[in-house]
Parts: structure tokens; C-alpha cells; sequence
């Protein structure tokens, strides 16, 4: 039977089992809507903005763990694609991009709509694709999502021009890939297994260092039967939070610039760190030099680039987390470390987590921890600044998965749409964007989505009127020279403002009415008293999206810091 | 210190766009880089010639294997291997100059390809060590014009049943290539 090439793509999807795919048309990709029209076995969401359906698709395959799928126009329409691309090539996240191109006898002509997507996102997508003859799309199509799911996952990028899109053949998809340059290393060595076991069997003061691997590679549950076993204090990335509930009796807290008092002492001190899935970031390790002094340190990661990249490394182990894990578990037996818990539990009780004063206003750890409590089970989403770190801080995570995040690019703008994501591919969860003022409105559009399918996404936004996380920076280490973080300045401000109070402008826009004339709900939160009522409410809808505007302190900060070139043990406090 | 790097890759389009967009990216400090087919036509190698400490160099190793592209990365630094590049280089040489030059290049096994009124043109293929040196014999004459072509390179073959690198014997062949080599 004859197909077109978009008739190809749409069954290249459905065979690998995708049921939602983000988008939004234009000219050249016309061909795959119209295969789209009346399809039935495929979801497609409209989107507000290409970055939306980048995020959202990133979303849905975080909290599921299946692909996530756009599909795109040209030009701008794949260019729009591109922050989604990092975001989620950073964070190893696995999703296939489809981008229309203009027809084959047009590129390189500077035609309408025309844009080297190919060129431009070669750098921030784990591969991608030019399509350039009709006979390769199904191998394409099938090594997009191999590749985008194996190994480390990131996204891939599949150009299909148009006249490659209505070109009609009778081919069918492989049933099987084959990619010589690509191998990735599942099964550890045995042997380096065997001494990483004996090397936390002998250590007096281990310390495991969970990364955003424990939860991409489904490793957790296998983590948990680990540490029944050898019973050793944990610390975690900002991406490897929920790998381990954050209610654990051996969980520090998250370690770095804004890791915990004991999780960052922990890190000083060990003997042994053992890392699973994580990659040493800077934000996570500070000044390198200064990183645990005492420590050897074991590292496990599926991509051997990421291995003694940043800190030596003794033990190195290529493999993905679950599997290493499983060959792991026969070998290990408890080392002697009593002292070193004890140590441990002091640090965390001698030096918990503060609250933050509100001031007059709402206590930002107050709005997080009555959230927290409120939806235990829910799937957060966070944009990226203090928001981010507090709820990395503050909220109670109880499942894997449960905590999507842009750790690696840091995208303001991410959370939102990635809820959208995250609901669709969890109708029967709770689903809530922890947002800063600043930050949610870098997607805000989406809210038309969230409204359109019916997806009660909680958008809980905690408005201090500040970019707040370089308002912080400004204020410790800038003399207080609030340039370009106000959100309420208007031409009448002194422009040496360092100090809001009850003069400042009225905050824009106003986020009640906002989500009000986009037909969601709206909540306006002052006092801590309405807090508890306002959650209710949110609870209780169920069919459209909902916006709390919590009116935080304005000039909370974030503690402890470590400052930007320090060691992580030398933290700041307010 | 300069490292030698041999890679085959899928010939297809972009491939070495993806490389060297690979190396400028991350910053990393390229002398030369060369591409060409191999008797598969499916297959190109590159042989990429870069300069840094060793970590680095691993790293860069690390992140070309990274690529869905690169089939296999192989480091000729310190294996047997041979190492040649192909200089053009026009010379100032008139009246009696020309027959110094004659000489040199005599010396050196190279080819002149060209005379001119008041300048020569000569092609001289070795290891890029040989190179420099025919280059610094000539640059007292004046060099008007240079290219050179980037090393290409490929391990020595063994001499002996035992797999090379796993014996003194093949390190005795290691050190004899680094000794000036005539061809």
C-alpha cells in the first residue's frame, strides 16, 4: 500500500506506543496535520508557542518515562524548539522532535520560512536528522526514538522537508535498528562492582551521592533495597530529589549551593562518596578544589564522558543505575559506621531547615510546606530561582519521578508547560507548577492550553514582585543594586530603590484576573490564615487549571548559600 | 603536548560540521583536521590533530565517541604509527637561489612542481616534524605562499605474530619511529 511520508510518520509514532503528541502547524508541516485529522489512537495537543510543546512533551516523558513527541513547523516554528531541546538535552531527557523543512529543491535558498535546524540545534540535541530522501524516513523515524530512549536519553531532532512529507511509497518501517557508532554500555564490569561493594563494605564514613540517573533509569526502588542493606547516609543532586523519599531517616537534603547544612557537611567529611547517576555539577560541587577532601569516590553513570570529568575518580563504573545496581546488591554488607550516623543525625538536627519570616506577608516556607502537606502525592513542576531551591528545600517527596525540574539549563519558563505534560501523561494525579512571579510568565500563554483540554494544573505562584534569585544575589553581593529585578517598577521609582515597602506600585499583572479571562481559576492569597482555604479550593476543581497567587515576603532569601568560588562547607545564613 | 586522533565516521552529511562544531563548542584547541574516504564508501576517516594535557584530551575522546555518528576514536599518539602530511610551499628563489633550493629540496625527496620567474613552487609529503624542518630551511629565502594539508595517519602494521603494543619489541618500533624516518 502506498503512503505519503507524513501518513509513515504518524504510524512510525504509534508503533512506538506514543499517545500524546504536542504541536502547532504551519505551512510546510500541513501534510502531517491533515494525516493527524480523525487519527484516534493520537493525542494532539495544541500548544501556545513551540516552546510550550517542547516543555510539555519534556513533562510527560519525565513523569512517565516514555518518549515525549512535537511536532513543529519550520523556520521559526523550529527555532521556537530550541530552549526545549537544551532543556531537555541537558537534563538527558528523552524526546523526538519532528521539524517540517521547507521542500528539498528550496533549502539553501533562503526560502520562506527556512531555518538550518539541523545546524542550529546540533548542539543541544543528543542527534538529529535531516530527512533527504523519502526511502529513509521509517529508519529515521525509528532510530529517532532508539536513540532518544537508550543509552543516556536526550532529544533528537528529525527534519522532514515537505516534499518528502507528500512523496508517496509503498516502503514499511524497520523492525529492527542497527547504528554501528552507537553502543551504549548497559552491564557493568563485574570486577569494578565487586571493589565498589568491598569499597563501602570498609568505609568508615560513607556517603551516597544520588543524581537525576536514579530516577531517569527507574533505579530507585532498586536504591531503597540497597540502602535496607547498608543503611548509609544519603545525599542527593537537585536532580536526583524523590529518588529517595525526602523523609528518610538517612536522607541529608539536597547538596551544593543550596544544599542543606549536613548533606554539604556530610560531602566534607565522607571517606567514601558514593555517586549513582550524577554528574558533579558546579552549582552541586562549588569550588572543585575544596570538594570532599577525605573522600574516594565511586562514580556510576551510563555516559563515560560524565566520569572523572570534573572530580577523580577511584572507582569508575560505566552501566545504567538499575542495572549496576541489581549486580550490586549480592555483594554488599553493612559496613561498621554507627558513629557516623550518629554524626550525621546531629548535623540534620542541629541544623534543620529555617523558616522564613514573612514579614507582614506570606512565609514563602510556610506556602510550601501547607502545599506539601496538602498534596502528598502530587507530581511538582518548578520554573527556575528561589521558588526552585525552596521546594527543593521544603517539600516532602515521597515518589520518584515526582519532582521535574530544570536542573541543567535552568529555564524560567519550564515548569508550566511541563505540568501540561505531566497531567496528560498522569490524568490521575495531581499535578502543581510551583512558580515565581517572574518565571511564569515566560509561558503564561499555555494557561489556554491547560484550559482547552480540561487539565486541572495548580499553579501556585509565589509572587514577591522580584526576580528574586538575582535580587538575593544583588542584595549579598552587589551593595544592594536592585538593576532590573523589580517587577512593580514603574517610571515614577527612585532609581536607586534598594528598599520596597507599602508605596511600591501595584503589582501587574493581576494574576486572579489573568487566569479569570482565560476562563481558569484564580486565587489571591495575603495572609497565612487563607492559605489552608485556598488549597481546598484548588483541590475541589477538577476540570480547569488554577492559578494561587501567594503574596510572599518580597525580599526573602534562599539559605543556606554557598557563595559563587567557595566550598560547599563554607555556607552563608541569614 | 599534541595528540593524534583517528576516527572513522558514517559518511553523511554534516558529519564533520558535527565534529568540528563538537570541538569548537567545548573549546578545544584543533591544529588540523582532516577528512577523506576509506574503501568503504559508506565510511570516512578523520584524523584530527589537537593540542592539550592529558585529561583533556581524554575528554575530548569521551565526547567524539558521544556522537551517534563517530563509529570508532582511536589515539595514535603514542602507538606505532605513521604520520604524513603534503605541503605546497612557493618559495622567493631567482638566479642563484634557485639552485640552493634545488638542493634542499634535493635533501628533503621532494618534488618541485613549478618554476617561476622569481619564485618555486615545491611539494614535499612526510611527517609534519619533516615538514617543519624543510620549512624553517626555506624561510631564510622568503615563503610567498604555503598550504598545507593536515596529517593524515594510520597504525603501523605488526612485526611479529605478538599483537603489537603487548611486547618490549613493539615499544623497540615505537621509539625507531621517532627517529627521522626516510622514505
Amino acid at each position: 500500500m502506498k503512503r505519503s511520508g507524513a501518513r509513515l510518520l504518524i504510524e512510525g509514532i504509534k508503533a512506538e506506543g506514543t499517545k500524546v503528541v504536542f504541536g502547532f502547524p504551519g505551512g510546510v508541516v500541513i501534510p502531517i496535520f491533515d494525516a493527524l485529522y480523525g487519527e484516534r489512537g493520537l493525542r494532539l495537543v495544541l500548544t501556545r508557542h513551540e516552546q510550550g510543546a517542547v516543555h510539555a512533551a519534556d513533562g510527560y516523558a519525565r513523569s512517565t518515562g516514555q518518549v515525549g513527541v512535537c511536532i513543529v513547523t519550520s523556520g521559526p516554528g523550529a527555532t521556537n524548539t530550541v530552549t526545549g531541546l537544551a532543556t531537555a538535552n541537558f537534563d538527558s531527557v528523552p524526546l523526538v522532535v519532528f521539524t517540517g523543512q521547507v521542500s528539498r529543491n528550496m533549502i539553501g535558498n533562503d526560502a520562506f520560512q527556512e531555518a538550518d535546524i539541523v545546524g542550529i540545534s546540533r548542539s543541544v540535541t543528543k542527534h538529529n536528522y535531516l530527512v533527504t530522501d523519502r526511502k529513509d524516513l521509517g529508519r529515521i523515524i525509528r532510530e529517532a526514538f532508539y536513540i532518544a530512549r537508550t543509552g543516556r536519553p536526550g532529544p533528537v531532532l528529525v527534519d522532514v522537508p515537505k516534499d518528502v512529507l507528500t512523496e508517496c511509497s509503498d516502503d514499511v518501517l524497520p523492525q529492527t535498528v542497527s547504528i554501528r557508532g552507537y553502543n551504549p554500555v548497559y552491564t557493568p564490569q563485574p570486577a569494578r562492582v565487586r571493589e565498589a561493594a568491598e569499597a563501602l563494605a570498609n568505609a568508615k564514613k560513607p556517603l551516597f551521592y544520588l543524581g537525576g540517573g536514579v530516577n531517569i533509569a527507574g533505579a530507585a526502588e532498586l536504591f531503597g533495597a540497597v540502602q535496607k542493606i547498608v543503611d548509609v547516609p544519603t545525599a542527593s543532586s537537585l536532580m536526583g530529589i524523590s529518588a529517595l523519599p525526602s523523609a528518610h531517616p538517612r536522607f541529608l537534603g539536597m547538596i551544593g549551593m543550596h544544599g542543606t547544612y549536613a548533606a554539604n557537611t556530610a560531602v566534607q567529611n565522607c571517606d567514601l562518596l558514593f555517586a549513582v547517576g550524577a554528574r558533579f555539577d558546579d552549582r552541586a560541587t562549588g569550588d572543585l578544589s575544596k570538594f570532599a577532601p577525605h573522600a574516594s569516590v565511586v562514580q556510576i553513570d551510563i555516559d563515560p564522558a560524565s566520569i572523572d570529568r570534573n572530580v577523580p575518580v577511584a572507582i569508575p563504573i560505566v552501566g545504567d543505575a538499575r542495572r549496576v545496581l541489581e549486580d550490586l546488591l549480592p555483594h554488599l554488607r553493612r559496613p561498621r559506621h554507627d558513629e557516623w550516623i550518629a554524626t550525621t543525625d546531629d548535623w540534620k538536627a542541629a541544623h534543620p531547615l529555617a523558616d522564613i519570616p514573612g514579614n507582614g506577608r506570606l512565609s514563602p516556607t510556610a506556602v510550601l510546606r501547607a502545599i506539601s502537606a496538602a498534596f502528598p502525592d502530587a507530581i511538582v513542576t518548578t520554573e527556575v530561582g528561589q521558588h526552585q531551591m525552596w521546594t527543593a528545600q521544603y517539600y516532602d517527596f515521597h515518589r520518584p519521578r515526582t519532582f521535574l525540574t530544570s536542573g541543567g539549563l535552568g529555564t524560567m519558563g519550564y515548569g508550566f508547560p511541563a505540568a501540561i505534560g505531566a497531567q496528560l501523561g498522569n490524568p490521575d494525579r495531581r499535578v502543581i507548577d510551583i512558580a515565581g512571579d517572574g518565571s511564569i510568565q515566560m509561558n503564561i500563554q499555555e494557561l489556554a492550553t491547560a484550559v482547552s483540554e480540561r487539565l486541572p494544573v495548580i499553579v501556585a505562584i509565589m509572587n514577591n514582585g522580584y526576580l528574586g534569585m538575582v535580587r538575593q544575589w544583588q542584595e549579598l553581593f552587589y551593595d544592594k543594586h536592585y538593576s532590573g529585578v523589580c517587577l512593580e517598577r514603574d517610571p515614577d521609582c527612585d532609581p536607586d530603590c534598594a528598599h520596597p515597602d507599602e508605596n511600591c506600585p501595584a503589582y501587574a499583572p493581576d494574576f486572579v484576573k489573568l487566569a479569570e479571562a482565560y476562563g481558569a481559576a484564580g486565587i489571591r492569597v495575603t495572609v497565612e490564615g487563607e492559605i489552608q482555604a485556598a488549597l481546598a479550593e484548588a483541590k475541589r476543581i477538577t476540570r480547569r487549571p488554577v492559578f494561587i497567587d501567594f503574596r510572599i515576603e518580597r525580599e526573602a532569601n534562599v539559605w543556606p548559600m554557598v557563595p559563587a568560588g567557595a566550598g560547599i562547607h563554607e555556607m552563608m545564613n541569614a | 603536548m599534541r595528540h593524534v586522533i583517528s576516527m572513522l565516521v558514517e559518511n553523511h552529511q554534516g558529519v564533520l560540521a558535527r565534529i568540528s562544531g563538537l570541538l569548537s563548542g567545548r573549546g578545544y584547541n584543533v591544529e588540523s583536521i582532516t577528512a577523506g574516504l576509506i574503501m568503504d564508501p559508506s565510511v570516512s576517516r578523520i584524523t584530527l590533530v589537537c593540542t592539550g594535557d592529558d585529561a583533556v584530551v581524554e575528554q575530548i575522546k569521551k565526547q567524539l565517541n558521544r556522537l551517534i555518528d563517530v563509529i570508532s576514536v582511536n589515539e595514535l599518539t603514542d602507538a606505532p604509527s605513521l604520520n604524513r602530511e603534503l605541503m605546497l610551499v612557493k618559495v622567493n628563489a631567482s638566479g642563484p637561489q634557485r639552485g640552493e633550493v634545488f638542493q634542499v629540496a634535493d635533501v628533503f625527496k621532494a618534488q618541485i612542481m613549478d618554476v617561476g620567474f622569481d619564485t618555486m613552487s615545491v611539494e614535499l609529503a612526510g611527517s609534519p616534524e619533516k615538514i617543519d624542518d624543510f620549512l624553517a630551511l626555506l624561510r631564510p629565502y622568503g615563503i610567498a605562499e604555503m598550504a598545507r594539508s593536515g596529517v593524515v595517519a594510520m597504525e603501523r602494521s605488526r612485526k611479529s605474530s605478538v599483537a603489537p603494543g603487548a611486547t618490549e619489541q613493539c615499544k623497540k618500533s615505537s621509539d625507531a619511529h621517532s627517529a627521522p624516518v626516510q622514505e
